[in-house]
């Protein structure tokens, strides 16, 4: 399978429609849109592990309230931090089936004509 | 060096107390046995797959993404994770968490970064993708550099620590371990190659998953599976301070740099990025990602559980009278709740995860040698298959017997560094050049060259005058560079001189290619 787009790759770069797609609005959307999706789950990876580490650096005593009996605000927030990690790659994968695969396979799909 | 620390931690020594741990029983002998027969039979089925180089070093890219999921958390989660942090919440509380949130976040990051482009772009190694539109050869060898330097720091890390850990729970003497783990995952690797090791490690990631799993079960049951009850018991017993943040973070920067090391040293770590190869295709290795980020933070989730309950009913005094470090906090509460034979099974647990992340390791130096090297730029890029696998298991020789060697000459080395240096370097030296080639269109051949090249000295010159070996090693009285991890500064160093570098040498051939590539990238045209 691999040979096959392989060797359509050379077929189509001779032709420049590889060349024309890569330069078509709709592929520079996709690219732009991936983008954005991805920077978007970063920051607020960043905001959440980072603001995390840096709450705790700059105000002990915040995190140190009790929430329970005993149990101390650092102890939720340090699960939040993992769980949200990992709902941030679930929402990635979300997106990705839902709208960068489908775009993807009909742009491949332009590149065969 | 936080990092640092928790390794330091797995050097402490044993001493004698009322506990089979640190002499071998019939039990954990007997789990260690039928892991190693069962992962041996696993070998020789392996073996007859694998023929070919893309069998040798990608499983024929036939792993799916479930397992693919399971083999990434069998090759990330070490015994340091498993013994150390749990160990570090038993005597140090709640800062034991804080580590466990680090080692986890890089994980979306590697799937919003690199996951997809890298599975595209690549063949067997991160340098493919690098070198993918500039010349070979320089690339090739920068690449190479940073990628065997950040493998050897982390094999011996993983070498010293876990021979400190066989004699621990076996009794085995250091040399002994040293070189049973060197046997049996040179076994695994030449001649299973990435097929035996894929298998290894998604055995040892299920057993490790599995023992933990029963031991917060009974650990919880302790405490009518109310985790309040057992913080309770922890702030009677220890004061409130216990699950307080205490003294790891003292200072901002120290912190934001150390998690920077953590999380991007994650998308730089050549044995981590060539289980992506595995995979068919892009999504394949989208989707093993998250099942990965899954199974790892569910094990940081309750790995600090464990550590508590530890605390609680095997208490901090017995706990250090075992080991300094804390490391046995786990095998130790494991044998207080279920008796000798489950701590003979948590025992090969450990033996099994040490055995998985070596193999890994050994692999992923093979093929920074093999492929890139010698195929790459001894041959030029043109070696028969034959050649191929030749030199990849002369390679992986060559490393697995390495690895045992300076696990013997390091014995006893305060190697607490060695795992900093490696996310310092992957950060720094590998990270950069990799993000760089994939979305920079005018990155060129010069600017990955020194941007990995400057990566890699600035993060280990820094290191060396930093605390951790200044200070702690070769014992000077101060440090020259106060700061101990120096992600944040040799990492924005790499990405600022792979910059400006690049714009100082135009490439117009790599910025032709950039086309190619891009087709490659986000629509996987021609991905192998």
């Amino acid at each position: 399978m691999a040979e096959a787009a392989r060797s359509n790759l050379k077929e189509v770069r001779a032709n420049k429609s590889a060349h024309e797609l890569l330069e078509s609005p709709d592929f520079k959307a996709l690219v732009a849109k991936r983008w954005s999706v991805s920077l978007l789950l970063l920051a607020l990876l960043f905001v959440s592990y980072y603001g995390y580490i840096l709450l705790i650096a700059a105000n002990k005593a915040m995190v140190s309230q009790k929430v329970g009996e005993v149990t101390t605000l650092a102890i939720p927030l340090g699960v939040f931090v993992i769980v949200f990690a990992w709902i941030l790659t679930a929402l990635y994968i979300i997106w990705a089936n839902k709208s960068y695969d489908p775009e993807v396979e009909r742009l491949k799909g332009q590149l065969k004509h | 060096m936080n990092l640092g620390a928790l390794q330091q931690l797995l050097l402490g020594q044993a001493a004698p107390a009322t506990t089979s741990l640190g002499r071998p029983t019939v039990e954990s002998i007997g789990f260690f046995f039928l892991i190693v027969a069962v992962t041996l039979v696993i070998t020789y089925w392996a073996a007859k797959r694998t023929k070919t180089s893309k069998e040798f070093y990608a499983a024929g890219r036939s792993v799916s993404a479930i397992q693919n999921g399971f083999a990434l958390a069998g090759d990330y989660m070490s015994a340091a994770s498993f013994l150390g942090i749990s160990g570090m919440v038993a005597l140090k509380g709640y800062d034991g968490m804080i580590y466990a949130t680090g080692w986890l976040v890089g994980w979306p990051a590697l799937m919003f970064l690199i996951a997809e482009p890298l599975r595209n772009l690549g063949k067997f190694t991160f340098a493919d993708v690098v070198a993918f539109r500039l010349r070979q050869k320089p690339v090739r060898i920068a690449a190479a550099i940073g990628g065997i330097l950040t493998v050897l720091t982390y094999t011996i890390a993983q070498m010293v620590g876990s021979g400190s850990l066989i004699k621990l729970m076996f009794g085995l003497q250091y040399e002994y371990a040293e070189i049973i783990v060197g046997v049996v995952m040179l076994a695994y690797v030449l001649f299973g190659g990435m097929i035996a090791t894929t298998w290894v490690q998604i055995i040892k990631a299920v057993l490790l998953l599995f023992g933990v799993t029963v031991m917060l079960i009974l650990v919880l049951a302790q405490f009518g599976f109310n985790p309040g009850n057992l913080y309770q018991a922890v702030a009677t017993k220890y004061g409130q301070s216990a699950l307080e943040p205490g003294a790891l973070i003292s200072s901002p920067l120290e912190a934001v740099s150390l998690g920077l090391a953590l999380m991007f040293g994650l998308l730089g770590l050549p044995h981590i990025l060539m289980r992506f190869y595995t995979v068919p295709d892009a999504k394949a290795a989208r989707k093993s990602v998250l099942y990965a980020t899954g199974f790892i933070g569910y094990f940081y989730i309750i790995i600090p559980i464990v550590g508590f309950g530890s605390s609680v009913l095997v208490g901090r005094d017995l706990i250090t009278k075992i080991d300094k470090g804390g490391n046995m906090a786990s095998p130790l509460v494991a044998e207080l709740l279920a008796g000798t034979p489950f701590l003979g099974f948590i025992a090969a647990v450990a033996f099994a995860t040490i055995l998985a992340v070596v193999a890994g390791l050994t692999l992923a130096g093979a093929s920074a040698y093999s492929h890139d090297i010698y195929v790459n730029v001894i041959k030029g890029g043109h070696a028969s298959e034959e050649e191929q696998v030749k030199a990849a298991k002369i390679a992986t020789v060559i490393f697995g017997v390495m690895a045992v060697l300076l696990g013997i000459l390091f014995k006893g080395q305060n190697v607490a560094y060695m795992v900093g240096l490696t996310f310092a370097v992957a950060a720094s030296a590998n990270f950069p050049a990799l993000l760089l080639s994939i979305i920079w269109k005018r990155m060129t051949t010069w600017g990955a060259v020194w941007s990995i090249l400057v990566g890699t000295f600035v993060s280990i010159g820094m290191i060396v005058l930093s605390p951790t070996v200044w200070v702690d090693v070769l014992k000077n009285p101060a440090p020259i560079i106060p700061i101990k991890n120096p992600a944040i500064f040799s990492m924005t160093a790499a990405f600022l001189v792979g910059w400006v570098v690049s714009l100082l040498t135009p490439e117009a051939e790599a910025q032709d290619k950039f086309e190619d590539e891009k087709l490659r990238t986000y629509l996987g045209v021609g991905a192998e």
